[in-house]
């Protein structure tokens, strides 16, 4: 346990942990505000898988992190667009149909790995950038100013996420829409285009999360996320509908991960008990949303189609 | 009170709906600077007659003019530019907003993409002061008051500058202290030019504030008049098509046992504040127990305490028919005799999804009778629902219909025949005609009477003053979560409870029994 509380490797855990969360924090982001406007997308582990998929496919071919990470927004985009039509044209059970697209985006990105890829083969990682002067901070800047830039963007997206759903007339429209849609509706605002543009965004940003987890990790396996998706969904009901409580879950799930890396590498966890300790940031999150799961507002339309009679 | 010129023309509207004919060649002209009132009975044609208008449903056939000029009105933002504005029957206000931004909500922001809350703020207090309007924009509308809710809505319509603003049925949820005051600012809207489409089941507000009015049934026009050529009764007539007695005969009976004792009750509402703080009182077999108050005087915490669908503080105590029902869960109650007419007749009377028949049968689907082997006997739910339906005149295209497609009134009249047909011994009504029309009402009261003739004790928690006052043996008011006074029904007049509904409470001595 000494072994653990050095500086130098409580710098590591925390880069690690920030590393860690960004494409949970992606994800989470992008699910807060479909889930504001009153969609529930259990889809964002397929979606994940896709453009993971797509983003390692385009390095391995091109070589070009950049278009890595344009393809995988773009797929997310993809995504979207045939969500939307299923829940908000159709007006389709948002549960059920997030399942779907789930077990899509699984057989699908398993087909063509094995398909045009075969065996895994490493491709570049993003690289990290450092911010000039505060990388410079000891040890802080360590672990903060020299992380990737896909990392930055998703740290930024928080404070970009909460000021569009307060402060912006499309987030009030999004915050209508998903509490009372037929206020909304009666007003001249519509139900069906804030949701579909709303289901747009969230999945763009699953989209950016698939490109982050298999750019820094710079390898893809068949079901890469392992369920990373549905627990990015988890972390929009822990951090109550709010991008900065999104963000303190992502980061509590990173932290535990990288805990747990650590842990492992140090050897404080023994090799037969890895199994089980896989399973903590899991155990954590549903404590912490039993505690926190009766102070919080829903928005009261979640996954209710609009429908004028 | 009103100029010459029609800002509003509607002309032969009609709009048939799966198995209703809901507007028959309906004609319509409001004028600028008036009032014009439409006035039905329960699904008579009304909402949809005005959401035709506001863009929310499409008429099958007809013309509008507006302003002299013939509109096709095809979503609520083009009613919207039109100037037309709209206060729903059910509010149309996002509870987790604040009044600014529920106001702001679909307009165009002046500082795009961004939202402009501090001018719209700003602009509501403008329109607050000048049409005495208070309300705070910073506050989310779900902490405000039914009172303050309808307010934001007007202000809502006033901000988008509305020259024809249609009322479907304002003063449903208002206390009559509201009423009073919400009719002050309608008048001034109407002098000022506006033309206002009013709608309510109340005949006496109709007389007051209305200078037309329309009436409509089954979806026709059957006549227009103005208070001052017609009556109360006449108005009724029209609207029934036949004589409505407006004030219930009820027997003289004898006091009987107490079925209901309530001791001691102290109730805790959904902010873990007191409720209701520690009353006591019987109800008699053969007698209606009134229970007046302005709304969040604990009311509904009381009905839902006695209903079991709350829990109370300890030291309470509640007696069915002589035995101790504290603990006893709803379902227990129910077999002890108890019926209820909840409040939120959506929520907690009826499954909106369900059929007619179903809900007929919601709450006896198990007993012997309809349910054989674990199977609904749907031969025998079928014959029951008929009969229930023909027997409390239930309007209804048929016992399968969806409960939902019901207008508010008829689905009242399922929940109380269900829960009469149950033959109850102790009744406990919460706003029982709220929203309902006069003959319906009437058919209602006469039900309770008929209760109360064949000895059910009968609870009665109104905000209708003349229907408290109507029907009730004695009168209990409610102040801050406390019983103010009981007042047998000879003692009691329209003041007097009106008073002690404001928390004025009579030096006279009061007879407390
Ligand atoms: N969306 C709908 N689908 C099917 N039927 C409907 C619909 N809306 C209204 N109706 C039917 O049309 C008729 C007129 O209804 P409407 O709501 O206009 O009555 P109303 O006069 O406003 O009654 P209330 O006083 O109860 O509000 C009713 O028979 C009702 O059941
Ligand atoms: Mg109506």
């Amino acid at each position: 346990m000494g072994d653990f509380f050095t500086l130098s490797v409580l710098v590591a855990t925390a880069a690690s942990a920030i590393r860690l969360a960004t494409p949970y924090l992606l994800a989470s982001l992008g699910e807060t505000i479909g889930q504001r406007s009153g969609v529930l997308n259990l889809g964002v582990d397929g979606v994940m898988l896709l453009s993971a998929f797509f983003s390692y496919w385009t390095v391995l071919e091109t070589g070009n992190l950049w278009l890595a990470v344009l393809v995988g927004l773009v797929t997310g985009l993809a995504v979207g667009v045939l969500y939307g039509v299923i829940t908000v044209r159709l007006s389709a059970t948002q549960g059920i149909s997030g399942i779907g697209i789930f077990i899509f985006g699984l057989g699908l990105s398993d087909l063509l790995f094995r398909r045009q890829v075969g065996t895994p083969k490493p491709v570049r990682r993003l690289p990290n950038v450092d911010i000039p002067v505060l990388s410079d901070i000891p040890y802080l800047g360590e672990a903060l100013f020299q992380r990737n830039l896909l990392t930055y963007l998703a740290f930024l997206l928080v404070p970009a996420t909460a000021l569009l759903l307060s402060r912006t007339t499309f987030g009030l429209n999004i915050r209508s829409v998903g509490e009372n849609p037929q206020a909304a509706d009666s007003l001249g605002v519509s139900v069906e285009r804030t949701r579909f543009i709303a289901i747009l965004m969230g999945n763009s940003m699953a989209g950016l999360a698939g490109a982050a987890l298999v750019l820094q990790l710079g390898i893809f396996q068949p079901n890469l996320t392992q369920g990373l998706g549905f627990i990015a969904v988890a972390l929009v009901y822990f951090g109550a509908w709010r991008p900065v409580g999104v963000m303190g879950g992502a980061l509590l799930y990173g932290l535990v991960n990288a805990t747990v890396l650590q842990w492992k590498a140090l050897g404080i966890i023994p090799v037969s008990g890895s199994d089980l300790a896989n399973m903590a940031p899991a155990v954590l999150t549903i404590l912490a949303l039993i505690v926190l799961a009766r102070r919080v507002h829903a928005p009261a339309a979640l996954t209710r189609p609009f429908t004028r009679h | 009170m009103g100029s010459d010129e029609n800002i509003l023309e509607m002309r032969g509207i009609t709009k048939v709906f799966p198995g209703v004919v809901a507007n028959d060649n309906v004609d319509l002209d409001v004028r600028y600077g008036e009032v014009h009132t439409l006035l039905g009975e329960n699904g008579a044609g009304k909402s949809t007659l005005v959401k035709i208008l506001f863009g929310l449903y499409k008429a099958d056939e007809g013309s509008i003019l507006l302003r002299g000029q013939p509109i096709a009105v095809g979503s609520p933002s083009e009613a919207i530019a039109s100037r037309i504005g709209m206060i729903h029957q059910h509010f149309m206000l996002v509870p987790t907003l604040t009044v600014a931004e529920n106001v702001a909500l679909g307009m165009t922001s002046s500082r795009r993409p961004f939202t402009d809350l501090d001018a719209v703020s700003r602009r509501v207090s403008e329109i607050s002061e000048e049409h005495g309007l208070a309300v705070d924009p910073s506050v989310e509308v779900r902490r405000l008051a039914v009172g303050e809710r309808q307010r934001v809505e007007i202000i809502k319509a006033l901000y988008r500058d509305a020259e024809l603003l249609v009322l479907d049925e304002p003063t449903a949820v208002l206390t009559p202290g509201e009423v009073d005051d919400l009719f002050v600012i309608l008048r001034r809207m109407a002098d000022a030019g506006r033309g206002l489409i009013f709608i309510s089941h109340k005949l006496r507000e109709v007389m007051s504030l209305s200078d037309r009015i329309t009436v409509l049934r089954n979806g026709r026009v059957v006549g227009g008049t103005t208070p001052a050529q017609t009556s109360r009764e006449e108005l009724a007539q029209m609207m029934v098509g036949r004589t409505v007695r407006l004030t219930p005969e009820k027997p003289v009976l004898d006091d009987g046992p107490a079925l209901l004792s309530v001791e001691n009750l102290t109730v805790h509402g959904d902010r873990e504040t007191v409720a209701v703080d520690d009353i006591s009182f019987d109800v008699r077999s053969g007698e209606i127990f009134g229970i007046a108050g302005v709304s969040g005087n604990g009311q509904r915490e009381l009905a839902e305490a006695i209903a079991g669908l709350r829990g109370v503080e300890p030291g309470s105590s509640i007696r069915l028919d002589g035995v101790d029902a504290t603990g006893d869960d709803t379902r227990a109650r129910r077999d002890r005799g108890l019926g209820f007419i909840p409040e939120e007749r959506m929520r907690d009377g009826a499954i909106a999804e369900f059929t007619v028949s179903e809900n007929l049968v919601l709450v006896d689907y198990g007993s012997d009778e309809f349910t054989s082997r674990g199977m609904l006997a749907f031969g025998a739910i079928g014959q029951h629902s008929r009969r229930l339906v023909d027997e409390f005149a239930v309007k209804t295209p048929g016992i399968d219909t969806p409960t939902s497609s019901l207008s508010g009134g008829n689905i009242q009249k399922v929940i109380l025949a269900r829960e009469l047909s149950a033959s109850p011994t102790v009744l406990l009504a919460c706003q029982p005609t709220r929203g309902v029309d006069i003959g319906a009402a009437e058919y209602i009261h006469t039900r309770l009477i008929e209760q109360r003739s064949i000895g059910t004790a009968t609870i009665l928690i109104s905000e209708d003053l003349d229907e408290v006052l109507g029907l009730a043996d004695r009168i209990a008011v409610m102040y801050e979560g406390e019983i103010v006074a009981i007042v047998p029904a000879e003692e009691a007049t329209r003041d007097k409870v009106g008073l002690l509904m404001a928390g004025v409470v009579d030096p006279a001595p009061q007879t407390n029994s």
